[in-house]
């Protein structure tokens, strides 16, 4: 089987989409143009010679209080091939929004629901884009960085009468 | 689960559209809540199902009855800290969550592992291998009907938790990984008790396929139920076990072996219809095949030291502290500051018991992690029911959310 | 309790109906099949082959809160499932006992978070509480042991 190299392969058929490309500890990553994403996911499954047959993984990154804000990595890999290719998708802060990729790959699906529950990113053309992992009355997305991590002061022996004054404590 | 008088049904069918069938609004096909507290869901997953007769038509799991923040905790604390939090996350293989977490650290930070370390985590990841398939085939077999398979994994079950108590201290949540090595060197009575174990442990596989593997009862159960195809098993993410029941060949220990596992000889299980019976068949294959590799790490378990010597970013041994001003320092600065790794971001992917497990790590140079992300099996496993259980029986259902493994904790994190 | 010495041939024990009643009730009490994380696998291995909670009466798992005495809140409650949890102990019939096993469930344990309730006490009564992460089983059947000894110790006057 031809072996392609991905860099050149998708340098070559998207020049204006591929922003950048990374190499960090043998894994190649791509920053994609957010509007192109299909169609490079596309390229990549589907060319001969690349076949990243295989979605792994869909994870978001806040990068508050940067700007772009937001990151979508897709985790490919070829069963074929034998290796592994992460694209990077950088989103803007207001109205994050993004093309779902769940037509080409529909293990996508619940990733995207997860990201949409916990960061707030919207997939455009998802069949069922609900909150996934929060109750559905949920406020805010919990792992966007300026979401507090919600500590509740701890009940050891020194502060017990102090916690136990404001403590909600269950009735029968 | 029905509800007291005052709170029958609260919902809204507007909220209903979409996710099942119009039938299903006319009354036609009945809507059926079940979970999250059932005894076959393995957990607190509720499924929507909706019915003709006893036909699933629809399922829609709603998952996140165990969403336990652990990406969010992850990300406020240190990087040593939060492996404590790994391992609850898929509680049925602990070693396998450290072992991904310290291994996507590893790589981040470009840190050595001795030999007799990484030796010891494929020991320990195998043992973990069989200890989750073990409390997989005592439950699984137990919602189908088979009530004594379930106390003898568990009586199997035992002494493998003794030997993850004498090395770590803990039955379950180990902690035992740590990047660079191992937390400390593995006891002398260590030796002798996994012998033991290798000599204890085949007789009891054979006692449970006799119990179930040509029991009519079982194949009716479970053969031809909870069909998936290749491809369809590819697309949807499916790893581990149920990609391996559909006939692919891909097991990451071999594709892209990690901690020296190409050191290792070991058969890969294929099954060829994809059904329930099958993956059964591969996960009991797969608990002889992790004895093999148990049995020859034990063989060739190196001397030498069990953690890395890379000051920068492992602590020294107790045993310094007393001599050695600089090991007072190092140990002082890792203890209260933490390691800082270069920027950047790492996937690490490793063969879970379940599948494919893969961390996620982004660095901003901080002793904090910026992001944590796991990709664990059982959240993509428990995305396909709806199209395993599709057409099926209500009662098979129980065996195909079994048949695929899913640990609660794992999918929710 | 001692009876085969003081029953004699005469067929006849007295004993003080408190007593009879929180003694029957101790040695059929019956936990609900509820599990909810990492507990629930050593709340499993409690019932199993080694340790085996059927020698205090307790073998029956009933999946059914209706038909269940004692809750054994294994594992960490989420906000989601915080409601789900206070309909379960609502549906027991009385009289019911919780026990919350393992850390999480007793404080939040090491989950401080946003996802998490703070203890299980927000929600229902707890009588008992487990430390551990996750308790040992002989942990769990001491803390079932101390729900007993409590039982023996209530009076008939304090249940109307």
């Amino acid at each position: 089987m031809a072996d392609v190299n991905p860099v050149e392969s998708l340098r070559a058929a998207f020049s204006d989409a591929v922003q950048d490309v990374q190499e960090f500890r043998g894994e190649i990553t791509f920053i994609i143009d957010r509007d192109h994403i299909v169609d490079v996911c596309r390229y990549c499954r589907d060319t001969k010679g690349l076949e990243y047959n295989f979605l792994s993984d869909v994870a978001g990154v806040d990068y508050f209080p940067q700007e772009p804000r937001f990151a979508v990595s897709y985790h490919l890999y070829s069963m074929i091939h034998n290796r592994a290719l992460r694209l990077k998708v950088l989103l803007p802060g207001e109205e994050p929004e993004i093309p779902s990729v769940i037509g080409l790959f529909p293990s996508a699906n619940w990733s995207e629901r997860e990201i949409y529950d916990m960061f707030g990113i919207t997939f455009t053309g998802h069949p069922d884009l609900r909150r996934l992992l929060m109750p559905e009355d949920w406020d805010g997305h919990p792992l966007r960085k300026d979401y507090p991590l919600g500590y509740e002061t701890v009940q050891f022996s020194f502060n017990f009468d102090e916690v136990d004054k404001y403590k909600p404590y269950a009735r029968e | 689960m029905t509800g007291s008088d005052d709170n029958l049904w609260q919902g809204d069918v507007e909220k209903l559209k979409g996710l099942v069938s119009e039938r299903a609004l006319t009354g036609e096909t009945m809507v059926l809540n079940m979970g999250p507290q059932h005894p076959s869901t393995h957990g607190v997953l509720r499924l929507l199902l909706e019915l003709d007769g006893e036909t699933v038509v629809t399922c829609v799991p709603d998952i996140g009855y165990l969403h336990t923040g652990i990406e969010k905790n992850m990300e406020s604390k240190r990087y040593e800290q939060s492996i404590v939090m790994t391992d609850r996350m898929d509680y049925l293989s602990p070693m396998g969550n450290n072992l991904v977490y310290c291994l996507a650290m590893e790589k981040l930070i470009d840190l050595d592992v001795p030999p007799r370390a990484q030796v010891i985590r494929v020991l320990l990841s195998e043992l973990t291998r069989i200890n989750s398939h073990l409390v997989w085939l005592g439950t699984h077999a137990l919602d189908i009907g088979a009530m004594s398979v379930f106390l003898y994994c568990f009586r199997e079950r035992e002494r493998l938790l003794d030997i993850f108590e004498m090395v770590s201290g803990q039955r379950m949540m180990s902690t035992y990984f740590r990047p660079g090595g191992v937390w400390r060197d593995v006891p002398a009575e260590f030796e002798p008790a996994v012998r033991d174990f290798i000599n204890y442990f085949p007789p009891r596989v054979d006692d449970y396929e006799k119990l179930l593997t040509n029991n009519p009862l079982w194949l009716d159960r479970t053969q031809g139920i909870g069909f998936i195809s290749a491809d369809d098993a590819i697309r949807y993410g499916c790893s581990g076990p149920t990609l391996r029941g559909s006939g692919v060949n891909w097991d990451i220990r071999k594709a892209l072996p990690y901690s020296g596992y190409e050191n290792f000889d070991f058969d890969v299980p294929l099954g060829q219809h994809g059904d329930v019976y099958d993956r059964y068949l591969i996960r009991i294959e797969e608990m002889r095949q992790s004895l093999r590799i148990v049995e020859q790490a034990l063989d060739k378990l190196p001397d030498g030291p069990v953690r890395s010597n890379n000051r920068k970013y492992v602590p020294p041994p107790r045993s310094e502290l007393g001599q050695s001003m600089e090991a007072v320092i190092h140990h002082f600065k890792l203890w209260t500051e933490g390691f800082r790794p270069p920027v950047g971001e790492v996937y690490q992917r490793i063969e879970s018991p379940r599948g494919e497990l893969g961390c996620y790590l982004v660095s901003d140079g901080e002793p904090k992690p910026w992001r944590v992300h796991f990709r664990t099996p059982s959240f993509i496993h428990l995305s396909v029911l709806p199209l395993m259980s599709k057409d099926h029986l209500i009662a098979d259902l129980v065996g195909i959310i079994g048949s695929v493994d899913i640990v609660l904790g794992d999918c929710d994190r | 309790m001692g009876l085969t010495s003081k029953l004699g041939n005469m067929g006849v024990v007295t004993v003080k109906l408190e007593d009879a009643i929180n003694w029957s009730r101790t040695r059929a009490m019956w936990p609900m099949l509820f599990g909810l994380a990492c507990c629930a696998i050593e709340m499993m291995s409690t019932q199993a082959a080694v340790y085996d909670l059927s020698r205090f009466g307790m073998e029956l798992m009933r999946p059914s809160p209706r038909q269940s005495d004692l809750m054994i809140v294994a594992g960490r409650v989420t906000r989601k499932m915080a409601p789900v949890l206070r309909q379960l102990y609502d549906q027991m019939p009385d009289p019911k006992w919780v026990i919350s096993m393992g850390d999480c469930a007793s404080c939040g344990g090491v989950f401080n978070n946003y996802a998490i309730v703070q203890g299980v006490d927000e929600i229902v009564p707890v009588d008992v509480y487990v430390a551990g992460c996750p308790p040992r089983p002989e942990q769990l059947i001491h803390g079932i042991m101390m729900l007993h000894e409590r039982i023996k110790q209530e009076r008939i006057k304090d249940w109307a």
